[in-house]
């Protein structure tokens, strides 16, 4: 018995951790509320420029992405810019295809309000993106945004 | 063994029991006393786990843009030349206007001097009469800033471009909002006056073309 001593109950329950449970709760909102689900591994390396004359993207449910960079793994895919359309590198040639079918999710209401935003790494050189834009304007997908950090304005 | 194994399972189930009454009387709240709280904080944990792997933080912020259409036949609109600010960036990320070079943070101003225009300089576009709402006739300048980029320009350069003269546009629409209403194009834009914005912008419109790339196959026609 003097081995194991019986906790007596005199000690005072310093923390009470009954609202543990809530400020779990309160930061899961707040994550919940502040973060978007990322559907895409970025297969290449993004480091967008900054620019001061931005404007948020509304309604992200109305955007598609296109990412063009270069590849993670240098070694296998060479350093070369690549497009990367969902979750797989693609060719200039399906950028139309693709928009195409990520148009076919919506409906007709909703599909003069759909926007393009290009991830584009800052060092990637501008033969890629004009061609991906022809490729854009050739599906009328006009409305696009070019994705930047927020620069400091002077 | 068998001896030690139930010896064992005897120590643990004390251990168990006294486990559960520290539990019970610490945790056990007085409105409802069978909720056990120790088990809501760890699907609380969880959950967030969960969302913190799968989610990102990424605020979406751009440039926006609307792409001209694509138009079969290349029908070439008289411009005059002074109504055209040519910007023209090489591929060594040189930047030249007008014929030339000139510093980024120059560009700026050169851009707002051109769209403005406010001595009537007859190097620099013209102006035609328009009905705007909310300002009467106003001479609008028939401003086109053109820019053409190589095929070798970085894009981080391109983008610098497109900020300065966006930043341009802006600024000339602030200086107009706080002449005109005494508040800054921003602010009317965050309080959704879309009227007053409107109005602005149709007294300096956003026109930035950018030349069609260079077709190989069309130009051997």
């Amino acid at each position: 018995m003097s081995k194991f001593k019986k906790d007596d109950g005199k000690a005072d329950p310093a923390i009470s951790t009954a609202s543990l449970p809530d400020i779990v709760f309160m930061l899961l909102f707040f994550f919940m509320v502040t973060t978007v689900m990322r559907e895409v591994d970025l297969k290449v390396k993004i480091s967008t420029p900054e620019a001061t004359e931005i404007q948020k993207l509304k309604n992200k449910s109305l955007v598609t992405y296109i990412y063009i960079g270069e590849p993670n793994d240098t070694k296998v895919y060479g350093t070369t810019s690549r497009i990367q359309l969902g979750d797989a590198y693609a060719n200039v040639k399906e950028v139309g295809a693709y928009i195409e079918t990520k148009r076919g999710e919506h409906d007709e209401a909703e599909v003069p309000l759909l926007v393009t935003s290009l991830k584009v790494d800052e060092d990637t050189k501008m033969g890629v993106v004009t061609e991906v834009k022809q490729e854009l304007r050739k599906v009328s997908a006009l409305k696009i945004s070019y994705s930047t950090r927020e620069g400091a304005k002077k | 063994m068998l001896f030690f194994g139930v010896k064992f399972g005897y120590w643990m189930r004390r251990l168990l029991q006294w486990s559960l009454t520290f539990k019970s009387s610490i945790m056990r709240s007085k409105s409802a006393p069978e909720i056990n709280a120790g088990s809501m904080a760890d699907i609380a944990f969880l959950l967030l786990v969960f969302f913190l792997v799968t989610t990102t933080m990424d605020t979406d912020l751009g440039l926006f843009r609307k792409l001209p259409q694509i138009q079969e036949d290349r029908v070439n609109v008289i411009i005059h030349t002074r109504n055209v600010l040519p910007i023209l960036v090489n591929g060594m990320d040189g930047l030249m206007v007008k014929g030339e070079p000139v510093d980024i943070a120059e560009l700026k101003d050169l851009a707002k001097e051109f769209i403005a225009n406010p001595t009537n300089d007859l190097e620099l576009p013209e102006k035609k009469l328009v009905s705007v709402p909310l300002f009467g006739d106003v001479m609008v300048s028939k401003q086109i800033v053109s820019l053409q980029s190589d095929n070798a320009t970085s894009y981080g350069m391109y983008i610098k471009v497109q900020n300065e003269i966006a930043k341009a546009y802006n600024e000339l629409r602030d200086e107009l909002a706080q002449e005109k209403f005494g508040t800054s194009f921003t602010r009317l834009k965050e309080t959704g006056q879309k009227q007053k914005v409107n109005a602005i912008k149709m007294v300096y419109p956003q026109k930035i073309s950018e030349a069609e790339p260079y077709d190989a196959n069309l130009a051997l026609r």
